[in-house]
């Protein structure tokens, strides 16, 4: 078991990769990876039960489906940082002939990835498509997914939803970003989301809230999320801070899409600690 | 032979998919369907009596099921999504690209209602661009079958294929012509007749009418090389090299646009390989409309009339 101490380690060494990976190649997406960095380091390395000597049906084991896919960098570096491959390879994010294409693909053969994503909208459905090959197989682990709130303004993220509680397809954790913020500015002011809790509710899910920078919380959270089977797909509203580790990044869509120059790479660096060597 | 491929009845090609979908659902136990609110139009109603449990509603949600069969496969099953070819393609085109083609699952789109011969309900639902979306994809095998038993042959081959495929049926009933027992390899055309003056190469429907327009050539002395060209992509290139190789002229024929369909293929294999005069059967950059099967191949240039003329064409520009 990690502690929180150990978790917090990690999160922070992910975020110090997120800046590395996103200056070096002058383009990506960092305020959404600093943001989920808690969330899915402490997925992989306490909640999840999963197998780094990747194997793509994922048989017995939970399985996470990235939505929301230009947060690669965040994605790539808790996949090395969990072992799937050798966190060297995240200098190649980005660059000609490397398996870090700027939004996850299966297509290079990179482990821990099953499904490119990048096109919003589309994880839920294939996450569900999962969640029911468990189903079928008397498999009874738990299929995780994590989207933006932006993502929300796509309709299939609904058509997803309807059939998911339709289904019952409990096995089923979905995690919202809900940072507020979109490329073009807050949600609110591009297309609000309105009542996320009373939406979700009223498509039949369990809505559950946390805190995604708080350790503890997202434990407890995660884990009730994971056991739960009550017939109902799980929605977890998950505040965060966009950019969160970085203050200038922080809390604001300035960041969603560009990277750092030489500058604002080392005040970011200056301010998330090396914990587990840099690649 | 042209004698050997006479009517022995009709069905409509989906008919003989669903077919396939009972056997593969006894015989393959990764088998899953999908549809989205079209279980009578596709046929599937044996399987889904047999397997309930491995076949999923997916309601009008055409999108929500493309990115569903994806997951399934990614965990190892085979699913068959299905729906009018309409919306099996044009409107999921993304989902197919990213989930399906890019991330390379073992998917089978399976597309009925494909084409004029829909009739009566209209362009609206009549796609006739679905297999030049779908060949543009890298990675998607693309099947339109001729015949009831040619789509069960289909159906049967492309569950054994790992990759996506793209399955192509049509609604009206029409002649079952190819043996029960022929065989069926992805990407392997099948001669039908041997003749030295022109090719034809057809696919799906037009198999028929150009077989019919072949017998009404051999009257007037013109010997038609005869290729039922079930797979778009990969394209049987040494089959068409071969026969035009031997005839110096080609007429393809489909039931979609001019613009990205077997004729563009053909025509990129002949120009880079051995340019050839080539003439299309194919409707040309329009819409259809409501009415009959047949009244719409007419008005359209699909007619059997049609294949007759564009051959006599294509021999008038042999050089």
């Amino acid at each position: 078991m990690k502690s929180n101490q150990d978790l917090k380690n990690i999160a922070s060494q992910v975020r110090r990769d997120i800046i590395r990976q996103v200056s070096s190649a002058a383009s990506g997406h960092p305020g959404g990876s600093l943001g989920c960095a808690d969330y899915l380091t402490i997925l992989f390395f306490s909640i999840m039960d999963h197998d780094p000597a990747f194997n793509m049906e994922a048989k017995n084991e939970d399985v996470f489906f990235l939505s929301n896919g230009h947060i690669s960098p965040l994605y790539y570096s808790v996949l090395a940082r969990a072992g799937y491959f050798n966190v060297n390879e995240l200098a190649t994010f980005r660059q000609i002939n490397s398996r870090l294409q700027g939004h996850p693909a299966t297509h290079e053969g990179l482990p821990g990835i099953r499904v490119a994503s990048g096109s919003l909208g589309q994880g839920v459905s294939v996450a569900i498509g999962m969640a029911l090959t468990k189903r079928l197989n008397g498999d009874d682990k738990t299929v995780f997914v994590l989207t933006g709130d932006g993502e929300l303004q796509e309709g299939q993220i609904w058509e997803a939803a309807l059939f998911a509680a339709h289904n019952k397809v409990d096995n089923l954790v979905l995690t919202i970003d809900w940072n507020g913020q979109q490329i073009d500015g807050a949600n609110d002011d591009v297309i609000t989301l309105g009542d996320l809790e009373g939406k979700w509710k009223a498509f039949g899910w369990e809505v559950m809230y946390v805190d995604g920078h708080n350790i503890d919380e997202l434990k407890t959270t995660l884990n009730n999320a994971k056991n739960l089977r009550n017939g109902k797909p799980v929605c977890i509203l998950m505040k965060t801070n966009m950019g969160e580790g970085v203050d200038f990044m922080a809390g604001t869509h300035h960041w969603h899409g560009k990277a750092p120059n030489a500058e604002q790479t080392e005040i970011a660096l200056s301010q998330l600690e090396e914990t587990l060597g840099d690649y | 032979m042209l004698s050997e491929y006479i009517s022995k009845g009709t069905s409509d090609t989906r008919s003989g998919y669903g077919a396939a979908m009972t056997i593969l659902g006894e015989k393959n136990p990764n088998v899953v369907a999908l549809c989205a609110d079209l279980v009578g139009s596709l046929k599937i109603q044996p399987f889904i009596d047999a397997h309930p449990e491995r076949f999923f509603q997916a309601g009008i949600s055409e999108a929500n099921m493309i990115g569903m069969a994806a997951g399934l496969a990614t965990g190892g099953k085979i699913p068959f999504p299905s729906t009018f070819a309409n919306f099996a393609t044009g409107r999921v085109y993304d989902q197919i690209r990213q989930s399906v083609a890019y991330s390379h699952k073992n998917v089978k789109i399976s597309a009925s209602h494909a084409g004029i011969t829909l009739g009566e309900d209209g362009a609206t639902h009549q796609i006739l661009e679905d297999l030049g979306m779908m060949k543009m994809l890298p990675g998607m095998v693309v099947i339109n079958p001729c015949d009831y038993n040619q789509t069960k042959a289909a159906t049967l081959a492309a569950a054994e294929y790992y990759g996506p495929v793209y399955l192509r049926f049509g609604r009206p009933k029409w002649p079952i012509f190819t043996p029960e027992d022929q065989k069926f390899e992805i990407g392997k055309a099948i001669q039908m007749n041997e003749g030295s003056d022109v090719t034809i190469v057809a696919t799906g429907h037009l198999v028929w009418q150009s077989l019919e327009a072949a017998r009404e050539l051999e009257k007037e002395g013109i010997n038609v090389d005869l290729i039922n060209i079930h797979t778009i992509k990969p394209l049987d290139d040494a089959a068409i090299l071969k026969s035009v190789s031997k005839t110096r002229c080609i007429v393809t024929a489909e039931e979609h646009q001019r613009n990205g369909g077997l004729g563009d293929s053909v025509a990129q294999l002949l120009s880079l390989n051995n340019p050839t005069p080539q003439e299309y059967v194919a409707v040309n950059d329009s819409f259809g409309e409501s009415g009959k099967p047949i009244q719409l191949m007419d008005k359209y240039g699909l007619g059997v009339k049609d294949v007759v003329n564009a051959v006599k064409k294509a021999i008038s520009r042999k050089n």
